[in-house]
């Protein structure tokens, strides 16, 4: 029988993918043709999404995108046997797009259902769990540091080092806690793993308990994510059933339970302090470091407390080494990056590539530059805490270092393209107005300083002490910088004075404020 | 506005509350009960569950305010949600938000006439990729214009 897929990830839902799904079956039924629908995760090619791909005796073959409109013609065409029709984009495996990737920590994501355990297994799944299981403590946590991995949420923090700190502690309860409150603007790569490939998460999160000796794992889900808190349980409950969760997994003496916990909405709590409170039941206001929470993290135990990409690219390392992972990348940013092209591009999608490419690569070669057509004026790397970087920085390299350098961040990989009728000063006030909504309030700098910081920003677009007012911005971003407690306030800076710097021109007085970008004579 | 909670629905509190207590952080499972599936935290329910969690209604009252998530007051038959995050901006969010607006006749946080949608800005669905987003309930709409979203308040007001 002919497999079918349709994405069930929520992008392709979003643009329809259920009503395709429901229409093939319908259609095929109407034809007494039977086939098997399997509802896959996405490839990751977003502008082809709803993508339905069938398979063949030379491979899957891709149609895309597919609309309840386009169905009868499919069928008409064969395209159960691969039939010529101009949605046909040929095999999906050849599609230059993805055989331009390296993808590691995405390997499986779009092949198989994401909640079949057993297609999870014939995908090399729990090979990695497998060899952790043989290994000492200690082993795996040597394992991880040698693959160079780095914490993927933003920090960057070698995740083997953290590991460490948390084998290295006496405790009668440890705990592993995954930072899925995936809040930047720009990216999706967690909600991926977790809507279409939930058990790599599993797995690494049962691997980084073994290695520490944590017995109970959470995973701190923002709310708005439905479809992978679903996905998530789903998953969760065939790993118990099968003896991958629980007491005695895999028949060894090891013990891993683990929870979904939904996040309510504040942005906040992606920092990791922040995110332990309302773990506890708490506001999430941002506590003091030290002491770090790999030492007294989630109700005062030792913590690892990683990103999901971190976490889910655990199983590929312990499956094919540290040596293997380490091999791609550049510097002392190794293995690869799972980039997130969004806004204003043709191609927009999941790009997983050894660190090292440029920007320039990825909007154009990639993201095939704008979808409005206009020039791409201003890039935003790393969600709304990263800077915004002019056209002269997009040869810089995708490294951690690279975009130190020059004043940015790679963050979560995010990339977010803005065309030339972005009005830069907007996008400033706009970075101070979303940290004084999602403020904690801890801090000084942050809870004040970004409510001041938008008022200033109106009164130079104004004309109002104009150049008095520019150095306000950039004292009040300095005090910010270097007096906020977390990222939040310490951050906002960079895509403020970001678009201040590369896009002076901007913040020049006009007559009707933000409204009317028209700059006054 | 103060709506009074009908017993039903003090019931339904005190179920939830027997059923999350013995949760280590109980607090936030409990509240996100509540509103699964009353729809809203009424400040009637502050009490019980400080006294279930050896809390103050302070410490209630403050977890409630902090998250964005929680609402203090009953909702549309709907909630709408606009991305206002950048990725949307990029693709002519701010046009998309003023649009529903007036075609609502709403601002954020409020809900239409006919009880029928209540409007939340959000920031990020993690649909980037399919710019501008919006969330009507529990599912996610991408590269939205005014013409889907006619039809999707449309067909929402006649559910």
């Amino acid at each position: 029988m002919v497999k079918v897929f349709v994405p069930c990830d929520s992008s392709a839902l979003s643009l329809g993918a259920d009503r395709t799904a429901k229409t093939i079956v319908v259609e095929a039924q109407k034809r007494g043709v039977e086939i098997e629908l399997v509802r896959n995760g996405s490839r990751g090619l977003f502008w082809l999404e709803p993508m339905v791909e069938v398979t063949t005796d030379k491979g899957r073959v891709a149609y895309a995108p597919v609309q309840p409109k386009d169905v009868p013609s499919l069928f008409d065409a064969d395209f159960l046997n691969g039939g010529a029709h101009p949605l046909n984009l040929g095999l999906t495996e050849a599609l230059p797009w993805l055989k331009k990737q390296q993808r590691l920590t995405f390997a499986r994501v779009g092949i198989a259902d994401p909640v079949s355990l057993d297609d999870y297994l014939a995908h090399d799944g729990y090979k990695g769990l497998k060899n952790a299981l043989k290994m000492t403590g200690a082993e795996i946590v040597k394992a991880v540091t040698d693959s160079g991995l780095r914490g993927r949420g933003g920090a960057a923090f070698p995740t083997g080092i953290k590991w460490n700190t948390v084998l290295g502690c006496e405790s009668d309860q440890k705990y592993i806690v995954c930072n899925a409150d995936e809040g930047d603007s720009g990216t999706y790569s967690d909600r991926m793993i977790m809507e279409d490939d939930p058990f790599v998460l599993i797995e690494g999160m049962t691997i980084a308990g073994i290695a520490v000796g944590a017995t109970q794992g959470y995973i701190y889900l923002r709310s708005e994510y439905p479809h992978a808190l679903k996905t998530l349980n789903e998953a969760i409950n065939k790993a118990e059933a099968a003896g991958y969760l629980g007491e005695k997994i895999c028949g060894s003496n090891h013990t891993f339970d683990l929870e979904v916990r939904r996040a309510a909405g504040a942005y906040v709590c992606g920092e990791e302090t922040s995110l332990l409170e309302s773990l506890e039941g708490k506001r999430g206001l941002v506590r003091f470091k030290p002491p770090l929470p790999a030492i007294e993290g989630l109700f005062g135990k030792p913590t690892v407390v990683n990103n999901v990409i971190s976490l889910a690219t655990v199983p590929i390392i312990l499956d094919k080494g540290a040596a293997f992972y380490a091999n791609y990348g550049m510097g002392r940013s190794r293995g690869t990056l799972p980039i997130q092209l969004a806004g204003n591009l043709k191609h927009t999608g999941l790009v997983e590539l050894a660190f090292g490419a440029t920007l320039r690569e990825l909007l154009y070669d990639f993201g095939g530059g704008s979808a409005s057509g206009r020039p791409i004026r201003a890039v935003q790397v790393g969600g709304p805490l990263g800077a915004y970087l002019p056209e002269s920085q997009f040869d810089t390299p995708l490294d951690y270092e690279e975009f130190t350098k020059i004043w940015a961040v790679l963050g979560h990989g995010g990339i977010v393209a803005f065309d030339d009728t972005v009005d830069m000063a907007k996008m400033a006030r706009y970075a101070f107005e979303f940290c004084a909504i999602e403020s904690c309030g801890k801090c000084t700098p942050c809870r004040i300083g970004s409510i001041r910081g938008a008022e200033v920003i109106d009164k130079i677009v104004t004309g109002k002490d104009h150049a008095k007012n520019i150095q306000l911005v950039r004292d009040l971003s300095d005090t910010m910088l270097n007096g906020s407690l977390c990222a939040l306030g310490g951050m906002t800076p960079y895509p403020v004075l970001s678009a201040l710097n590369h896009f002076a021109e901007d913040f020049k007085p006009r007559d009707f404020g933000l409204q009317n970008k028209k700059v006054a004579a | 506005m103060t709506t009074a909670l009908s017993t039903e629905e003090l019931t339904k509190i005190e179920a939830h509350i027997t059923a999350h207590k013995h949760m280590p952080g109980a607090l936030l499972p409990l509240l996100h009960a509540i509103q699964d599936d009353i729809g809203w935290i009424s400040e009637e329910a502050y009490l019980p569950i400080s006294k279930a969690l050896a809390l103050s209604v302070a410490e209630v009252h403050g977890v409630v305010t902090f998250y964005h998530h929680f609402r203090r007051h009953p909702a549309g038959r709907h909630v709408l949600q606009v991305c206002r995050a950048e990725s949307c901006q990029a693709m002519g969010a701010e046009k998309l938000e003023a649009h529903v607006k007036s075609t609502l006749g709403v601002d954020y946080h409020q809900t239409t006439k006919d009880g029928a949608i209540t409007l939340e800005p959000v920031y990020c669905l993690g649909n980037c990729a399919c710019s501008p987003a919006v969330m009507m309930d529990d599912e996610v709409y991408g590269r939205m214009d005014n013409q889907k979203m006619a039809e999707l308040i449309s067909e929402a007001r006649g559910a």
